[in-house]
């Protein structure tokens, strides 16, 4: 008997401390992962409520957030307002980030690879294959460039990382435009498949030649070298704060807020902009009762967040941008 | 026959449950469900798989998706021939470097290895097939990927990449991630459990058919390849044909180092050992949590209807061969 | 005639020689297969070993830059999704067991559910996690623990039935015969005796089946998903040490490579142990049993 009562009184410790906190799930973009592992971790010290994040690509997190398996999904590829509608999603953005291209060149250190767009996209296309090749030695006339194979690493999840740098190839060359376009996933030409940034950074980081497309977050938190890229003002930016915010400044946000914050950033004018950047976003898949939670917890990273975007060189949102969000939020008869 | 009545001393003996004929009727029948349940969670897996199949078999047809080359998400066309190349081309390498070294497993375990080190060295193949399969890829790509791609490929691209004929084989970027360390890992996987299986195959040989040969004069390795292997050939077919069935469903230890390739260029790059493809379980385990659009995952799921026949018709048959020998052979 | 016997000579000597070099072949085959086993045991210990320590195994996870953390909810997880996965194979395994060997022997449905097993345990493990999901993962509208129990537990099933198949054929017909001519009835006689006499190797293919299913990662990849808390919600996503080591080894973060090598370390120490465990039970409950017997036959002490 006393067993029983002691397993009853449990039992009810344990629903109540369950009432008490809650849990909700995210996964998609693994982009704003390393942040969001953050805001969890203070959040939760905040509020003792749990957000469980995994980053399994933008893909994933668009498709888990449609099936309604996940509470939220995080993806840096936008949906324009007709698929958000026939998904049944709310979207909004929490961050912008730059990615930055990373590269394991042996005698070749950080910020000293000097890259156009037009070379990576010929790099990408499979037609410049060594890293000797005189179209890369033109604009490093400097370098000691060896004999090695180029191995290009991309994205074998679907990312949004990879929606931000095709959109910038897009743009940027013609021939890739008219050849394999942007989206979060693509046929790559050439290359090998890395499993979420995760995947392609350890790629970098292992394979002699290689050169992958990464958030700036994971170059900030491992060791690995980055480029030094060409913008559209045809100026030389190394990816750094300033150059990112200077980018970030370029988003045209009244634009974007008509269409359910949908927005193209890559290869934005400016002297200083860097060129391969983009907003993150947030969807919501509408009417899961866990709704009302996913709003307090983004309420509180609007109100707190700021501090952990910053610590990893992320780009804060405009304080109007934010207000915008939470209006939307109730034009959307969401109540939290 | 004896009646047997209930009387005090059997009851003594034995404590009847007065419902004893019903408890044996629902003990049978609770056995038979459990039986059963293992052939119907085969036709529910086949038919789950062909339900979230049909979309993508409507659209892309049978000998179509086979055979196309294309993985576009964009265009959401997709084929079935690079993934399905990848899985049937890495399993048959598996395959070429484990069957030596299987057979010459069994033959050491069987043949010569004193009696005292019989059990050790049996036990110590038993644990290399238990271990998890994550830590084989987990060990692949710390391990094993930096040896190859700084020793061992080098050497292969300098001195094997430029023979002529067969030198395709070799050619390639050789960094540590591709078929060649796949079909490595995936080989000492398979080991144990194509080893055992001759193993127990050589063991169906009487021992007076080899004294026999002995005694006529034969040496060790003629016995085996002359009188023991004939009788047992499609005993060891069996086996590898089983080995194959299995390695051709190995996601983990594939996925470290294979490099997800949907893309890896001519059929002659594809056959590069040095080059990286995709299999179909990379595919699955890499795409199937975000295949955005519903023909894609439907195409996903396609590919594993496919994997599922391939490798059930392969097991199959290893089963069927392995047991017309053992209908032959054994007493 | 001299010529014909030194030819004769020469060509059995190129024979034995010939022979000889396969013998040796065959060794070096066995060397291979051990020294591998060794290069992968001497990695796992000697990079698992360094970063175990108690925060390990009783902290979740910090975020990666930050230090401190350890696997807590993946070693709860794993634990958890095994259990109960074994308690939904192993009885239907047993009673599937029970089917084939009693009732069904040399029948052929008996025949073509135990080759049907063994193919089962043979298939590709992420496809059954995929049929998972469309059954427990979609309609529930969230990955859940339980799913990965069960897409476990659907490879744990025909080895368990196999196991116990084969162990109670190994009862002799006499022990079931003489319960039988005391007027026991069918289920009792098996309850009973029957199994009673197999309980060791049945034990012994539990133990395995949970070995291998312990070291699964691809059926739960789309069902049980992953967690960075340590929760105990079986209808919510949960961590298993196999998914953790999947995605901390494929990652950037060397603090996230150091805790997938310790991981690795105690998931392979865990299924080896039991295996070796599984045999010391077939040994008969020694474990001194094999090396007793080298020692015996070392010193030439022989039982006769």
């Amino acid at each position: 008997m006393k067993l029983k009562k002691v397993l009853a009184l449990a039992i009810f410790a344990g629903s109540l401390q369950g009432a008490m906190a809650w849990t909700i799930t995210g996964a998609g973009s693994t982009f704003i992962e390393p942040v969001m592992q953050r805001w969890a971790l203070h959040f939760r010290q905040a509020t003792g409520n749990h957000v469980n994040y995994q980053g399994i690509g933008s893909g994933g997190g668009i498709l888990q957030a449609t099936k309604r398996t996940i509470d939220f999904g995080a993806s840096d590829a936008p949906l324009k307002p007709a698929e958000l509608k026939q998904r049944g999603l709310i979207q909004w953005p929490d961050a912008i980030g730059g990615v930055v291209m990373g590269y394991n060149i042996p005698g070749v250190g950080n910020y000293q690879l000097h890259l156009t767009g037009k070379q990576i996209c010929d790099i990408y296309l499979g037609k410049v294959r060594y890293w000797d090749d005189p179209e890369i030695k033109a604009t490093n006339p400097k370098l000691n460039l060896p004999h090695i194979p180029i191995t290009p690493v991309h994205r074998a999840d679907g990312s949004g990382t990879t929606w931000i740098f095709t959109n910038y190839l897009t743009k940027v060359c013609p021939e890739w435009a008219h050849k394999i376009g942007f989206n979060t996933s693509v046929p790559w030409p050439v290359g090998i498949g890395g499993k979420g940034s995760e995947g392609v950074t350890n790629y970098i980081m292992r394979v002699r030649g290689a050169i992958g497309y990464v958030e700036y977050a994971y170059f900030k938190q491992n060791h690995f070298n980055v480029a030094v890229l060409e913008n559209k003002a045809g100026w030389w930016v190394a990816p750094t704060m300033q150059t990112m915010i200077a980018a970030a400044k370029q988003a045209n946000w009244n634009e974007a807020m008509k269409n359910d914050f949908y927005m193209e950033l890559p290869n934005p004018p400016g002297k200083y902009s860097y060129p391969i950047e983009g907003p993150t976003f947030v969807l919501l898949p509408k009417g899961k009762n866990t709704n009302s939670y996913v709003l307090q917890y983004y309420t509180w990273v609007f109100n707190h967040g700021d501090a952990d975007l910053r610590a990893l060189d992320y780009i804060t949102l405009p304080d109007f941008v934010k207000k915008e969000i939470m209006a939307s939020w109730k034009k959307n008869g969401l109540s939290w | 026959m004896i009646e047997l009545k209930d009387s005090g001393v059997y009851r003594s003996a034995l404590p009847m449950k007065r419902n004893g004929k019903v408890g044996n009727a629902l003990f049978k029948i609770a056995a038979f469900i459990a039986a059963a349940l293992i052939p119907l969670v085969v036709i529910m897996v086949f038919v789950v798989l062909f339900i979230e199949a049909y979309p993508a078999i409507k659209t892309f047809g049978v000998w179509h998706f086979i055979t196309s080359k294309s993985w576009d998400a964009v265009d959401n066309h997709f084929g079935a021939f690079t993934p399905l190349f990848g899985s049937i081309y890495v399993t048959l390498w598996a395959f070429i470097f484990a069957a030596p070294i299987s057979i010459g497993v069994a033959i050491y375990i069987t043949e010569l290895a004193p009696h005292w080190l019989k059990p050790i060295v049996t036990t110590a193949i038993e644990l290399l097939a238990a271990i998890p399969t994550v830590i084989y890829g987990m060990w692949g790509l710390f391990v094993l990927a930096p040896v190859m791609q700084n020793h061992v490929e080098p050497w292969i691209l300098d001195h094997l990449a430029t023979l002529p004929i067969i030198g395709f084989l070799f050619n390639g970027p050789g960094i540590g991630i591709d078929t060649l360390t796949t079909a490595v890992i995936l080989s000492i996987m398979i080991t144990p459990f194509m080893s055992s299986l001759i193993k127990d195959a050589f063991s169906l040989v009487p021992e007076v058919v080899k004294e026999s040969a002995y005694g006529l004069g034969a040496t060790r390795w003629e016995v085996i390849r002359k009188v023991v292997m004939p009788y047992v050939s499609s005993g060891i077919f069996g086996a590898g044909i089983f080995a194959i069935g299995r390695a051709l469903g190995e996601t983990m230890a594939v996925s470290f180092v294979n490099g997800n390739n949907h893309n890896p260029g001519s059929l002659l790059d594809m056959l590069s050992l040095l080059n990286s493809v995709t299999t179909i379980t990379v595919t699955l385990a890499d795409e199937f949590t975000e295949a955005m659009t519903h023909l894609y995952l439907s195409a996903l799921f396609y590919l594993a209807l496919i994997l599922l026949t391939i490798s059930f018709s392969t097991l199959a048959i290893a089963k069927l061969i392995v047991w017309r020998l053992e209908r032959r052979w054994k007493t | 005639m001299e010529i014909g016997k030194k030819m004769e000579n020469v060509r059995i000597k190129a024979r034995v020689i010939k022979s000889n070099i396969i013998m040796i072949l065959s060794t070096l085959a066995a060397l291979y297969g051990i020294l591998f086993l060794g290069w992968i045991l001497v990695s796992i210990i000697y990079h698992g070993y360094e970063y175990l320590n108690l925060d390990f195994f009783t902290q979740d996870p910090a975020p990666p830059g930050m230090p401190g953390g350890g696997l807590r909810m993946a070693f709860i997880g794993q634990f958890l999704i095994t259990t109960i996965a074994a308690f939904i194979g192993t009885p239907i395994g047993i009673m599937a067991g029970i089917f084939l060997a009693e009732y069904g022997r040399g029948t052929w449905w008996a025949i073509f559910i135990r080759n049907l097993a063994d193919i089962v345990i043979s298939m590709p493990a992420i496809v059954i996690g995929a049929a998972v999901y469309v059954i427990l993962v979609a309609p529930l509208h969230s990955f859940n623990g339980l799913s990965g129990s069960v897409a476990l537990s659907i490879l744990s099933l025909p080895y368990i039935t196999i196991a116990t198949d084969e162990m109670l054929k190994l009862v002799p017909k006499e022990m079931r015969e003489a319960a039988y001519a005391l007027g026991a009835y069918k289920h009792y006689v098996i309850k009973k005796v029957t199994m009673r006499a197999a309980k060791t190797g049945i034990l012994t293919g539990v133990i395995l089946g949970l070995a291998r299913m312990a070291g699964e990662a691809a059926p739960l990849l789309f069902t049980s998903f992953n967690n960075d808390h340590t929760t105990f919600n079986l209808l919510k996503p949960m961590a298993t040490l196999t998914i953790t080591i999947f995605i901390y080894a494929t990652g950037p973060y060397h603090e996230w490579h150091e805790q997938a090598w310790a991981a690795g370390f105690v998931l392979t120490l865990g299924v080896l142990a039991a295996v070796i465990i599984a045999k010391y039970l077939v040994h008969g409950g020694s474990f001194t049993a094999p090396f007793m017997y080298v020692a015996r036959r070392m010193t030439k002490i022989n039982k006769g």
